[in-house]
């Protein structure tokens, strides 16, 4: 071995093939274009001359014995900072189809030096646990056989809605029906909301998509889906609109946004559906919401009430939070007294063995409106690698316990516990969400899953993409730079919004109907459901099969 | 399959005459079990007041019956009258039949000071704790109601040869209602605790068809802790108990238990003249909604009768008859066989917004329909 003292190695220095993503490209095809370059939104690829010695054989001492050629090639950076990260943004923009990511099948050595300059790593993206889930585990065996006439998923009527409100106890609502005293407001709403993705995390053409496409479920599919905001507030020219009534506002520790919104109380045509306190967060329990600046545009520093440019973190806890008790109680009196309490309201929290306390505090809270638990596998815009693959509880057996604890009292009906959190992880929305039902949820929130399908995020749980946090997303979705969103046209969005709710209305008939279920939501039917694993079976009190 | 068959007439008849309408239907069912339940009562043998409570059910062993003798007696009730069955032993399936029991008693004198409602408490209570006696000794004794005019019997075999082991034929016993079921819960295993109807302070039902949401039903009313709210070995026992919760529970009139079990849709409901209450109340009886195909019969203490279809109407069913005299079943077969002699042109088969009642008075039927105003002063 010869020793070369020049290489260039320090403790950082990786190789394409240390990298988790590798950039194949094929040079025979490539015409130099250049679009692969330009479009990579972590600038992973660069265009390079290169010069290769050409050597010859002479035996005429006047000629020299080597010459040189110059070409041209993209090349994979190696460095951690400009890491591919797997978009294939790249061979999308290839007329030559000669560029491609490939997944490295080798232990990557970019994950010992992720952390430099002291940061460890941020990203956007759920916890990177690929492979089935606990959801698409389970499945629905109770087929209704022995008396009936099987139901007809085409031609019967589905009654598939769900309640987000408290529910009064039968005897209290006879009374004060009688008496003519307050009923809490309820909402009638297709089980699966929109879960909140706030108007900074998301461009303004996803979210005038994400919005149209629920107008248009309401007003012509007859589908009733509510989408929630993120912490951040909501356009004014929303807020003033009809479409209000298809928003759940929430409010976080940052209190982003809601000077807009109380100003606009007067001007309001409806009331919102709902409102949200978030009280934590599935993927980051713990830390509060992080805008970081590359996405505190000028609109986005309006609607927020801040400078632009700078990052906007949330306390992970409401100043207002001496005991949980407490807050809940100010918070939820005080947001359905801005309301004249026509609109329910509930908070938000972290799937955590300490759910069913937080709940117990709600059952004896009169005007609190429900529950929604967003389990381990919740999506974010942006946080901490280690929080999101590494904090909080899984959702079903959260959901379970929860719902169990209210039967015990009677009182299932009263609270409706939502659940969220890797719902439709690996495409089986459905699926997921009716087996969460049967085990006690009134509905599910699905975040990631509405931007995969209805923007297309290309994010994945083998890390792939996952920038939504710089605000580089390569499909526009996460990203508040025009050149950036215009590529995401919000009439597709819609158009993908209707497709996903017309889908998963026909699906949900499709396992409803061969159970005998048409009457109503099967919330709490654990009898139609079953998994092959004892443990599991045993835990959330379902059949184990196999 | 369950068949279904109601017959009530203001002359009290022989249950027998129930039993041939069973026979009429049996191509529907596999005859492996009858439910009984007659009420306003009237033996051969013994002038009853009605206001005395029965006891029905069965010892399945002396020693079970001395338990229950015993425990009666304790309890200060004063046995007045033992209806003996003319049991053909030999043409019962079970071998574990020591006696079947129908007895009369007059409550105890302390009971005399108490509310009606305590009363009634009372009464399920003790029926429960006998029924609660059995289960702890190996299911020697079975309870299958407990109240003033009101007798069950409930047995597995062929509903006729259970009705002729046992004497029903020779006409000892007549009452003015009788509703009848042809099978034991195949669901969920020979019970007899399975078999409809199921009674609950007066109040019976017998369902046939499957009740899919049973289970976040049963979760609901166990919730309740209310003690009679147990059982539970069939899915229809739920009929009988959410008639109970509406009806006794909450004070409403009997037509709100179809929009309690089958609220109507909130188009429709929009536009109804209490939509407003109704919305309200199908909110919050939202974990009573039941998933049919169904038909549900049933009897009140007053010896009102219902019959509610579900929302589905996969079920068919018939009422027929003239004053005085009416009939109900899950085939219209059945009904020729309890009424022949009357005008078939008036038979109605109910839809699914339908619940029929034949009140006390039996000059006429009531064809109630959802969409009709709702008989509540606080609804408007
Ligand atoms: S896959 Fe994405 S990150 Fe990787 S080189 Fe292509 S464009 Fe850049
Ligand atoms: S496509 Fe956009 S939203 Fe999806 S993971 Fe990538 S950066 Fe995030």
């Amino acid at each position: 071995m010869v020793s070369i003292r020049s290489i260039p190695s320090t403790p950082s220095s990786l190789t394409p093939n240390d990298l988790p993503w590798i950039i194949k490209h094929n040079e025979e095809r490539c015409t130099l274009c250049g679009r692969c370059t330009s479009v990579c939104p972590v600038g992973a690829i660069k265009l390079s001359y290169m010069r290769k010695r050409m050597p010859r054989i002479v035996l005429n001492s006047s000629e020299r014995g080597s010459s040189y050629k110059t070409f041209v090639g993209i090349r994979q950076r190696t460095d951690p900072a400009h890491r591919c990260v797997g978009c294939g943004s790249c061979s999308m923009v290839c007329p030559n189809e000669a560029i491609t990511p490939t997944p490295n099948s080798n232990d990557d050595r970019y994950r010992f030096q992720s952390a430099q300059k002291g940061e460890p790593v941020k990203r956007g993206g759920r916890r990177n646990v690929p492979g089935a889930s606990l959801l698409d585990r389970i499945i629905f065996n109770r087929i209704s056989m022995l008396t009936d006439p099987a139901l007809d998923a085409g031609r019967h009527e589905f009654q598939l809605n769900t309640l987000l409100g408290r529910v009064l106890p039968p005897e209290e609502f006879l009374r004060r029906k009688l008496a003519g005293e307050w009923i809490p407001p309820v909402r009638e709403i297709f089980p699966f909301i929109i879960g909140s993705m706030s108007f900074g995390a998301l461009s303004p053409n996803m979210w005038l998509g994400l919005l149209q496409g629920v107008a248009y479920c309401n007003e012509v599919l007859g589908i009733p889906v509510v989408m929630a905001t993120g912490e951040g507030g909501c356009p004014p020219w929303v807020l003033k609109s009809p479409f209000l009534k298809y928003i759940i506002l929430q409010i976080a520790s940052g209190y982003f946004g809601w000077d807009e919104i109380i100003r606009a109380i007067p001007d309001m045509q409806c009331e919102p559906a709902a409102i949200e306190i978030k009280y934590g967060q599935g993927a980051k329990p713990g830390d509060g919401g992080l805008l970081m600046w590359f996405k505190v545009s000028k609109l986005i520093a309006r609607l927020r009430g801040v400078p632009e440019g700078v990052d906007l973190p949330s306390p992970p806890v409401h100043q207002t939070l001496y005991s949980i008790e407490e807050s809940v109680m100010k918070m939820i009196q005080s947001l359905s007294m801005a309301w004249d309490f026509k609109v329910p309201v509930y908070p938000k929290i972290s799937g955590s063995t300490s759910a069913k306390a937080v709940l117990n505090n709600l059952v004896r809270n009169p005007y609190a409106a429900g529950l929604l638990i967003d389990g381990v596998d919740g999506g974010t815009g942006a946080a901490y690698n280690v929080s999101m693959d590494a904090m909080g509880h899984p959702i079903a057996s959260n959901v379970r316990e929860c719902y169990l604890d209210l039967c015990a009292q009677g009182k299932q009906n009263e609270i409706p516990i939502f659940a969220a959190g890797g719902v439709g992880k690996n495409g089986n929305i459905t699926q997921n969400a009716l087996a969460l039902i049967m085990l006690g949820a009134s509905g599910v929130h699905m975040g990631k899953y509405i931007m995969q399908a209805a923007a297309g995020c290309l994010g994945s749980e083998r890390n792939r993409c996952n920038v939504c946090n710089i605000g580089l997303c390569p499909k526009g979705i996460t990203s508040q730079n025009p050149k950036l969103y215009r590529r995401l046209d919000p009439d597709q969005v819609a158009q993908r919004v209707a497709d996903t709710f017309m889908a998963i209305r026909t699906e949900m008939k499709k396992i409803m109907a061969p159970l005998g279920r048409s009457q109503s939501l099967p919330i709490g039917m654990s009898d139609a459901i079953g998994i092959e694993d004892k443990d599991v079976a045993e835990r959330l009190q379902i059949q184990y099969i196999c | 399959m369950c068949r279904l068959a109601l017959k009530t007439a203001n002359e009290p008849f022989s249950p027998f005459e129930v039993l041939q309408a069973m026979e009429a239907m049996q191509e529907g069912y596999d005859g492996s079990g009858l439910g009984l339940l007659l009420r306003g009562l009237e033996f051969i043998d013994f002038k009853y007041n009605s206001k005395n409570p029965v006891l029905s059910g069965i010892a399945h062993t002396e020693k079970a019956l001395h338990r229950l003798n015993d425990f009666m007696q304790n309890k200060g009730f004063e046995l007045k009258y033992d209806h003996e069955f003319d049991v053909d032993i030999s043409r019962i399936e079970a071998g574990d039949r020591h006696k079947y029991f129908l007895r009369v008693y007059k409550q105890p004198s302390p009971w005399a000071d108490f509310s009606e409602q305590k009363i009634e408490n009372e009464l399920m209570l003790t029926r429960l704790a006998l029924r609660r006696d059995g289960e702890e000794h190996n299911g020697d004794l079975t309870v299958f109601s407990f109240w003033p005019d009101v007798a069950m019997i409930k047995e597995v075999g062929w509903p006729l040869g259970v009705g002729k082991a046992l004497g029903l034929d020779a006409d000892r016993i007549k009452s003015r209602v009788c509703m009848a079921q042809g099978r034991q819960n195949t669901n969920w295993g020979i019970n007899l605790y399975a078999c409809h109807p199921f009674f609950i302070q007066g109040i019976g039902t017998m369902t046939n068809g499957e009740n899919t949401a049973f289970i976040p039903i049963k979760d609901w009313l166990t919730g309740t802790h209310y003690p009679g709210y147990i059982g539970y070995q069939s899915d229809s026992e739920v009929f009988a108990h959410i008639l109970h919760y509406v009806i006794k529970q909450l004070g409403l009139p009997l037509e709100a238990y179809k929009h309690v079990i089958t609220p109507l849709k909130t188009e429709e409901l929009l536009d109804h003249p209490q939509g407003d209450f109704l919305l309200g109340l199908r909110n919050v009886c939202r974990r009573l909604i039941i998933d049919g195909p169904n038909c549900v019969m049933g009897t009140l203490p007053d010896e009102t009768c219902l019959l509610v279809m579900d929302a589905k109407k996969l079920r068919p069913s018939t009422i027929g008859g003239k004053p005085g005299e009416w009939a109900m079943a899950s085939e219209m077969c059945g009904v020729d066989a309890m009424i022949p002699d009357r005008d078939r042109a008036l038979d109605f088969m109910p839809m699914r917004e339908h619940t029929i009642i034949v009140p006390p008075d039996r000059q006429e039927i009531k064809i109630w329909s959802q969409f009709d105003q709702f008989p509540q002063p606080q609804a408007a």
